[in-house]
């Protein structure tokens, strides 16, 4: 096909190199500088794609970020990527794309049935007509609804392309590359500070790149020029092209989202990132983002062929592409009068100017006159015609407040209109960051009002619509922020020169009337195109009492599609506020969120996309033994630890019944060295561990070890472990897996801002040992074989002792202690002995049977004996009395943390859920971790929870089912049955005492 | 995300810190000696503070130093930055109204 409405000359577009492209299956020409949507009007195509609700045809209706109806799906396959806006994709050769929220077709869309029966997508649709029968809702309605109105599709296969971060730091930032931008950028570039200048297009110059304006007796298009190479040719200055500014955070911390590789096609530059997320810390920002042009509010004003004044003037100025052949402009304000002329200029029919005005004789509109185009004053477009191309349109005379028609209808014949509603500023960083807008009542929209940060807003997006307002607050705030930062003078550069031509004031009107009143019959008035929302929407929201703009907001879901309200917020809140009649300023807006525009999860993610820089992956210094012999893994934190080991044909259950089996009746071994590790010296260490433990350390001696409880002040248990007495004011602490860190930090918080005077110094060593842990009856032997020099009798190496020693002829401290309640030895090295030590003990525990157990195993044995895991047994709610465990809990040596709270209320009280046993009847069914516990089998609703099970396991060792819960009351009902209740299923259990195993520790010895 | 200076080691984004919540809450020397409510003071009730406020930070993943911070609950400027045992006059100008513009006397107040 040819490019019917691409002109001969002009433009910033390369005609002479031809670009190949397929849209919704048809083939296409565009040219060099395009984007799809210039290449798409270039080619007469204006229906693009179906609303969200009702299926309506829809057109191109702007050239930016902001385009609420050119959503499409770029591309097929793992590169294809959706809800793309079409006037945002840079053409490239042998792009492939199509429209979104249609099917068959854009051309004939069987959904669009909705729009006859559009009754049911009124505000509020959501809450109304699908809330009964509450049982359909999963089944039938939300599936439906997600069939009708779902946007892209995401692809299923991995993203081929890589993304990163950086992470940059500069005195100036300077948003948006329009002539407010690039002066500032001049301004702070000159003083030798650094400053990144960013913009979401692929050229910088902004607005100056679309229309005709003269700086300096020139093209403004070639200060452009001069501006962008000064910029590129100072050191100091980092320039970013298509890099959307898309969030605004707390102390000038700014993100941006560059799309590196994209305009060159899929997968053309894989030696690239695709995309970037940088992450500005700026010390003064500059925020230069222009302004939005605003739609008129008026009968079925999304008919294809309709899109904004100043998008028209764009799509033939800068990419040579005509919008139509005949078109009517329809404005509120003289902006519209510049692109009417400049269509003329480009060859585009253009007859009338529709002004809602009553007056109308300003310069711009003149010149307009002079070109031979009528002017129609206090008039408005009553209705259009056409369905998926505008036909024409019926032009009347209005009433000044917008409440009827007055004259009689003309019609003109057309295929295009061009509206303009007037400029809000692109105000979404600046509120971002906290900054307090103001409604100018002159200028019809809100502009900055009082800065939150070090920050300055200038130009179009200040509200200062005129090129050289523009030039001049650029050039300001570039020198002054520079100075504020320590670079130069402050003093602004001499601006150039704009010829501005003075416009004549906007004259505010909502919601332009047509034959029947609003809402009242077929003709509808779109305020958010891509959600569907009607002016009758927002009506009727305020009559069922949605006051807040914030209700109006979630409850018509105004501003709530993927272009977030750009065109439709004040359109929105103005006809809330007229249904109201309040001020505008006294309804308020919408509170503007981060990103500004969509942000590709891919690029957020970076490097972490693929898994492995995610997130640290720990393994101990026996990680690839385990791997070698076969073991599952299971992730604790980050630590990788052994979970079983399976022999062949085994699954999990026979694995830890074998496990288990060999801990009791011979040797085991098990990999500990991620349990927390904390060296703790000073010469008041043993004082300090008398306020953080709750039993008595002062007298610990050399050479012994004590297990300990740790509580916040609320009483409640925090973490675990055995600590041992190295030297009189050195001691070696252990925690948790899970709690090493948050322990440290507890230790360095106590110590830095509670007692100060204290000498403590806490050291991490989890990673500085490698800790294996050896256990059952065969223990000892193995241990005599491995130390020959060590002693190990029970005379001299009691339980809860610790030993230097050689150990496999390295360097070990072998600590006496037991969390199975069998013989056991936990042996440290120095980290880089670990493995040597690990396969010393395979080697000569193979007479013994010697079997790697894993954490499973661990829990099983722990359980079987009553020992709890802090974060299993307890989840901050527990004291060590609820836990049975009274006795770790000294009573008088005096103050530790947590203690007073023993005697609170609520901490004494003697129906606390406690921690007990129980046993199910049946011994083979175990029950589910989590299972909520009642007294009773059959209770009223809603029935009265008295616990829950934290810990069940099959115990091999008892060939019984065996559980751990926290029950109320539960250390008085010793003996009873009560319920535990799973999804509907209810077991009879009884509370019995948590240790099944071995109750009077026999085995603790060998 | 907030940009702190640690007191030891200078500026770094708040990812390298924890909150430590309200500052200047003195644990009780002689806890047995108070009331219920009195302890519960302690243990669970903290100010709610519309404006400046005076809060702990640990340079978590730095010095692991404890700092103090007065950060305008508002505006998030942080108004000054002193260690562990100081408690500086904060300036004049700290209200909770949001902070102008263009101003620099978070810096000079730092250092204190």
């Amino acid at each position: 096909m040819t490019e019917q409405f691409r002109t001969t000359q002009g433009s910033r577009v390369d005609r002479s190199k031809a670009i190949n492209f397929t849209f919704n299956g048809k083939n296409y020409k565009g040219v060099e500088g395009d984007t799809l949507a210039s290449a798409l009007i270039a080619n007469g195509v204006h229906l693009v794609g179906r609303s969200f609700k009702t299926h309506r045809p829809r057109g191109i209706l702007t050239c930016g970020s902001e385009e609420p109806n050119a959503i499409i799906q770029l591309e097929t396959g793992p590169r294809s990527e959706p809800n793309l806006r079409a006037t945002q994709v840079e053409l490239y050769e042998g792009l492939s794309a199509k429209s979104v929220n249609c099917w068959p077709s854009v051309n004939f869309d069987i959904a669009a049935v909705n729009a006859i029966a559009g009754r049911i997508f009124v505000a509020g649709f959501y809450y109304k007509t699908f809330m009964k029968p509450s049982s359909l809702w999963m089944t039938v309605w939300e599936p439906a609804i997600r069939r009708m109105a779902g946007l892209g599709v995401l692809p299923r296969e991995k993203d081929p392309d890589t993304y990163d971060h950086m992470n940059e730091f500069c005195e100036v930032m300077v948003v948006g590359s329009g002539p407010a931008g690039l002066s500032a950028a001049l301004a702070a570039g000159r003083t030798g500070a650094r400053v990144v200048l960013c913009d979401e297009h692929p050229e910088f110059g902004g607005t100056l790149l679309n229309t005709k304006e003269i700086i300096d007796g020139k093209p403004a298009q070639e200060w452009v020029k001069t501006a962008v190479a000064e910029l590129e040719a100072m050191d100091n200055v980092r320039l970013l092209k298509r890099a959307n500014a898309f969030g605004y955070y707390d102390h000038n911390y700014i993100t941006v989202h560059e799309r590196r590789t994209d305009h060159f096609g899929p997968g053309a530059k894989p030696e690239l990132t695709r995309q970037r997320i940088w992450h500005f810390r700026s010390k003064q920002v500059v925020l230069a983002t222009g302004s939005h042009e605003r739609p008129l509010v008026f009968a079925d004003n999304d008919r294809p062929g309709t899109m904004l004044a100043a998008a028209g003037q764009t799509y033939a100025n800068r990419y040579g592409a005509l919008p139509g052949r005949r078109g009517v402009v329809f404005t509120n304000n003289d902006s519209a009068y510049s692109v009417a002329i400049d269509l003329v200029d480009a060859g585009m029919d253009i007859p009338t100017v529709v002004d809602l005005r009553e007056v109308v004789d300003g310069d711009l509109p003149n010149t307009a006159r002079k070109k031979g185009i009528e002017v129609i004053t206090g008039s408005g477009i009553v209705a259009t015609l056409g369905r998926k191309r505008v036909k024409g349109v019926e032009i009347a005379t209005v009433s000044s407040d917008g409440s009827q028609v007055t004259g009689t209808k003309r019609k003109i014949d057309c295929d295009t209109i061009l509206s303009s509603g007037g400029w809000s500023p692109a105000v979404h960083l600046f509120s971002q960051s906290i900054g307090k807008l103001r409604y100018d009542e002159e200028k019809v929209c809100f502009v900055p009002n009082v800065s939150s940060q070090n920050e300055r807003t200038v130009g179009a997006c200040k509200g200062s619509f005129d090129l050289q307002s523009a030039l001049d607050e650029g050039a300001a705030a570039g020198a002054a922020a520079a100075k504020d930062t320590g670079f130069g003078k402050g003093k602004a550069p001499a601006s150039p020169k704009a010829l501005v031509v003075e416009e004549k004031p906007i004259k505010a009107y909502w919601v332009v009337p047509t034959d029947h009143p609003v809402g009242q019959g077929k003709r509808k008035h779109f305020v958010d195109f891509q959600h569907d929302v009607t002016a009758a929407d927002i009506m009727l929201a305020a009559r069922e009492g949605m006051h807040s703009v914030e209700h109006m907001k979630r409850y018509t879901t105004t501003g709530m599609a993927t272009d977030q309200g750009k065109l439709s917020n004040v359109n929105g809140l103005a006809i809330l506020s007229s249904q109201l009649e309040k001020a505008i300023p006294k309804v308020g807006t919408t509170t503007f969120r981060p990103p500004y525009t969509p942000v590709n999860f891919g690029a957020l993610a970076g490097r972490g996309i693929n898994g492995d820089l995610a997130d640290p992956v720990r393994r101990t210094p026996m990680y690839s033994w385990h791997l070698e012999n076969g073991a599952t893994f299971e992730p604790v934190g980050q630590w990788q630890r052994a979970w079983y080991y399976p022999k062949a044909g085994e699954d999990m259950h026979a694995a830890v019944t074998r496990e288990t089996a060999a801990l009791r009746d011979g040797v085991g071994i098990l990999d500990a060295s991620t349990l927390g590790k904390i060296d703790i010296q000073g010469k008041d260490a043993a004082k300090f561990l008398n306020l953080i433990y709750t039993n008595a350390w002062l007298k610990l001696p050399v050479g012994m070890c004590r297990y300990g409880f740790m509580l916040k002040e609320d009483g409640m248990v925090f973490d675990d472990g055995v600590t041992s007495r190295l030297g009189e004011n050195h001691f070696h602490m252990t925690t948790t897996t899970g709690g090493a860190a948050g322990v440290l930090d507890w230790l360095e918080e106590y110590l830095q801002t509670e007692w100060p005077d204290l000498e403590v110094y806490c050291t991490s060593v989890t990673e500085e040992w490698s800790t294996l842990s050896i256990g059952g009856p065969k223990a000892r032997q193995l241990l005599e074989e491995l130390a020959p020099d060590m002693d190990f009798s029970n005379e001299n190496f009691p339980f809860m002792a610790w030993r230097d020693g050689v150990v496999a002829g390295v360097d070990a401290r072998v600590f006496r202690i037991s969390f199975t309640g069998d013989l056991s030895y936990e042996i440290n090295v120095r980290n880089w002995h670990g493995l040597h030590l690990w396969k010393k003990c395979m080697e000569l525990g193979e007479k013994y049977d010697i079997t790697p157990y894993g954490t499973e195993t661990m829990h099983v044995l722990r359980a079987e004996k009553g020992f709890v895991i802090v974060g299993q047994e307890t989840d901050g709610t527990q004291t060590p009395q609820d836990l049975g465990m009274d006795w770790i809990v000294a009573k008088k040596k005096g103050d530790f943390v947590g203690r007073r709270s023993f005697i609170r209320e609520d901490t004494a009280r003697a129906d606390r859920k406690q921690l007990v046993g129980l046993m199910t009847d049946n011994p083979k069914e175990v029950l589910t971790e989590g299972a909520q516990l009642t007294y009773e089998r059959v209770n009223p609703t809603p029935a009265p929870m008295v616990g829950h099970v934290t810990s069940s396991y099959w115990s091999p060792n008892l060939d019984h089912s065996i559980a751990m819960a926290l029950v109320k009351d539960g250390h008085n009902r010793m003996g009873q049955w009560i319920y535990a209740h799973d999804r509907g299923k209810v077991t009879k259990v009884k509370i019995v005492s948590p240790v099944f195993y071995d109750p009077k520790g026999e085995r603790r010895d060998g | 995300m907030l940009y702190i200076k640690c007191p030891f080691c200078g500026d770094r984004d708040e990812t390298e810190y924890h909150y430590g919540g309200e500052a200047h809450i003195a644990r009780p020397e002689n806890p047995d000696e108070l009331t219920d409510a009195e302890w519960a003071e302690y243990v669970f009730m903290r100010t709610n503070t519309k404006g400046v406020h005076r809060e702990r930070w640990v340079h978590s993943d730095g010095c692991r130093r404890w700092f103090n911070v007065a950060r305008n609950t508002v505006t998030n400027e942080i108004v000054s930055v002193y260690k562990t045992g100081e408690k500086p006059d904060l300036p004049e100008a700290s209200t909770s109204k949001p902070a102008p513009a263009k101003k620099t006397s978070a810096k000079k107040k730092e250092g204190a």
